[in-house]
């Protein structure tokens, strides 16, 4: 779409994107373009010299079996988070579309968590289930279950998935809810008088019609698992025990900042810039898809 | 509406407050014990019913800190959050503008690059942008906080949509009452944009409060710390017990002004998020 009618100036429009495009070359496409050249080469113990490696980082990338391993625990980790989140969120959803007195208190109480961050999200959580004085830890322990994800990968690894998926919860409920309210009443009263349950109906005819939210929901919290739950790594397990909660995020920022092997982390930016292109380029298809269905 | 009587509304309302009770159970328990004295925490189970040292821990937190007083970490959250939201939406205003009422050579090829930076999360390029911003002096300053994330592909877009949908004649009654480019934009545009300003604001504020692994990158220096990313700093290394009333005092502060946000501008929150996904 463009417009009919324009206003002319030479230079009134450069001056309108300088600010911004100076933003993106300075700090997204040179540190991008650095990435990428970076990944070329090794530089030495000393950090004097560098060596022209060609794509000999990514294949000592996929040669490591602890960074072929951090793909693994990001597939798990967002597949999770993920299937976690969204059916609570569909769950709180389908109720608060039934409720017709008090459905802006129920909302106003669903959507803040929104507002926490993924590294306080974090916190919260690790006091919750503190080995020593957390209140879910001791409740485990009254039912003989020790709980210490500082030990246990699977423990940690849960947390962390508990965590994220808390903190998304709210997000994925306003959008189910928008979804389900748009969906015309009557085709679900037609379906009723025919003496459909509501179960019936609900997975015949409300969850198809519903597809296209749900589509749109997974992409948004793939890339939600991918890239911002830093914060709760970060804050709950550091990546660990032994690598067990390490996503490939939290491990370009473990071995670019605190391992320093600039090499292996710029090799590992540009793998994470291809998974996100990837992901918005799907983003973008869906969403094409999406303005079809109306 | 079919069937909404008897039992099942009531199953219904059980089971939304349910599902509420479990959401708010992790935020309950942190004000709780930030209520509490240290000795109330470490023998488990934690009482659930509000103590009485709040004020003690609160301002432990607020004036005493770990690295640094939480009051100072609040006010560089408040600079940080404020800096980006206004820098995204002015910049991505003007750029939009520009796109959409301006035709002039390489056009295409500046929304191309604004779209681009959708691709480019800072999580993707850390190492090398940490390089540039040190490079440039800007480690430990507001700019350095601000400035690497105020691009914004998405804002530009929710503008250009907009512009798109504003009538042509309103440019052509502006012309012929001789008003010029700037003239039109102050005076019609941005006050037709209001409430989708106002919409994106409330998203990018909160975006900007909880921004923790950047700050965390180039804020070494204490005073520096924001909030979300000083919560960390307080809890230990190692086996030593954190002083978990002062640490969740400081996560109840470094939640309220996002979520007051959020619950008193609902409607413009509601708006602004389903927008900037279109």
């Amino acid at each position: 779409m463009e417009k009919r009618v324009v206003f002319n100036s030479r230079w009134l429009p450069y001056l309108l994107v300088a600010p911004q495009v100076a933003v993106t070359a300075i700090f997204f496409f040179w540190p991008a373009a650095q990435a990428i050249y970076q990944s070329a080469f090794i530089p030495d113990p000393f950090g004097l010299k560098t060596q022209f490696v060609g794509f000999g980082n990514f294949e000592y990338l996929f040669g490591n079996a602890f960074y072929r391993q951090s793909f693994v625990t990001t597939a798990v980790f967002s597949v999770l988070v993920t299937v976690l989140s969204m059916s609570f969120a569909l769950w709180l959803a389908a109720m608060a579309d039934r409720i017709i007195k008090g459905s802006g208190i129920y909302r106003t109480l669903l959507i803040w968590p929104y507002a926490v961050a993924p590294a306080v999200a974090g916190v919260l959580w690790l006091f919750l289930f503190n080995p020593f004085t957390g209140i879910i830890s001791w409740l485990l322990a009254q039912y003989g279950y020790t709980w210490n994800h500082g030990l246990n990968g699977g423990q940690a690894m849960t947390l962390v998935v508990i965590a994220s998926a808390w903190k998304q919860i709210s997000y994925n409920f306003l959008f189910f809810l928008a979804g389900l309210q748009a969906i015309p009443k009557s085709v679900i009263e037609a379906a009723a008088i025919d003496g459909a349950s509501f179960w019936k109906r609900f997975w015949t005819i409300v969850f198809p019609l519903l597809s296209p939210t749900t589509f749109f929901l997974l992409v948004v919290n793939i890339i939600y698992a991918f890239f911002d739950t830093f914060g709760v790594i970060h804050t709950i397990t550091q990546g660990g025990p032994q690598q067990s909660t390490t996503i490939l995020v939290y491990k370009v920022f473990a071995d670019g900042f605190v391992g320093q092997d600039l090499g292996s982390s710029a090799a590992q930016s540009v793998v994470l810039l291809v998974l996100v292109s990837l992901l918005t380029v799907i983003q973008f298809k869906f969403i094409e898809r999406r303005v079809h269905y109306g | 509406m079919v069937e909404r009587r008897g039992i099942g509304t009531w199953l219904t309302h059980a089971g939304l407050i349910l599902g509420i009770a479990l959401i708010c159970f992790p935020i309950w328990v942190a004000f709780v014990a930030s209520t509490l004295s240290q000795a109330d925490l470490v023998r488990p189970p934690m009482p659930l019913i509000p103590g009485g040292h709040a004020i003690a821990n609160y301002s432990e937190a607020l004036f005493t800190g770990a690295n640094a007083p939480v009051w100072l970490m609040l006010v560089n959250s408040m600079v940080m959050a404020l800096g980006i939201t206004i820098g995204k939406i002015v910049i991505s205003i003007l750029s939009a503008y520009a796109i959409v009422y301006f035709r002039f050579p390489f056009r295409m090829l500046f929304f191309w690059l604004i779209f681009l930076t959708l691709m480019l999360p800072v999580e993707v390029r850390i190492v090398p942008t940490y390089e540039v911003v040190a490079g440039l002096g800007l480690l430990n300053s507001y700019t350095g906080l601000i400035l690497p994330l105020v691009a914004s592909a998405t804002a530009t877009f929710l503008f250009r949509q907009l512009f798109l949908t504003i009538p042509d004649e309103l440019v052509e009654a502006a012309r012929v009452d001789g008003a010029g480019p700037v003239r039109f934009f102050i005076d019609i545009l941005l006050p037709m944009s209001r409430t989708n300003i106002a919409a994106l604001f409330v998203i990018l504020f909160i975006y900007g409060w909880n921004q923790y692994l950047w700050p965390l990158l180039v804020t070494t220096d204490p005073s520096m710390n924001t909030i979300v990313m000083g919560i960390k700093q307080m809890l230990p290394t190692g086996d030593d017990v954190a002083k978990w009333p002062v640490v969740m005092a400081t996560a109840m502060l470094a939640m309220l002004p996002p979520v007051l946000v959020v619950v008193f501008m609902q409607n413009l929150f509601v708006k602004g998020l389903v927008e900037s996904e279109k």
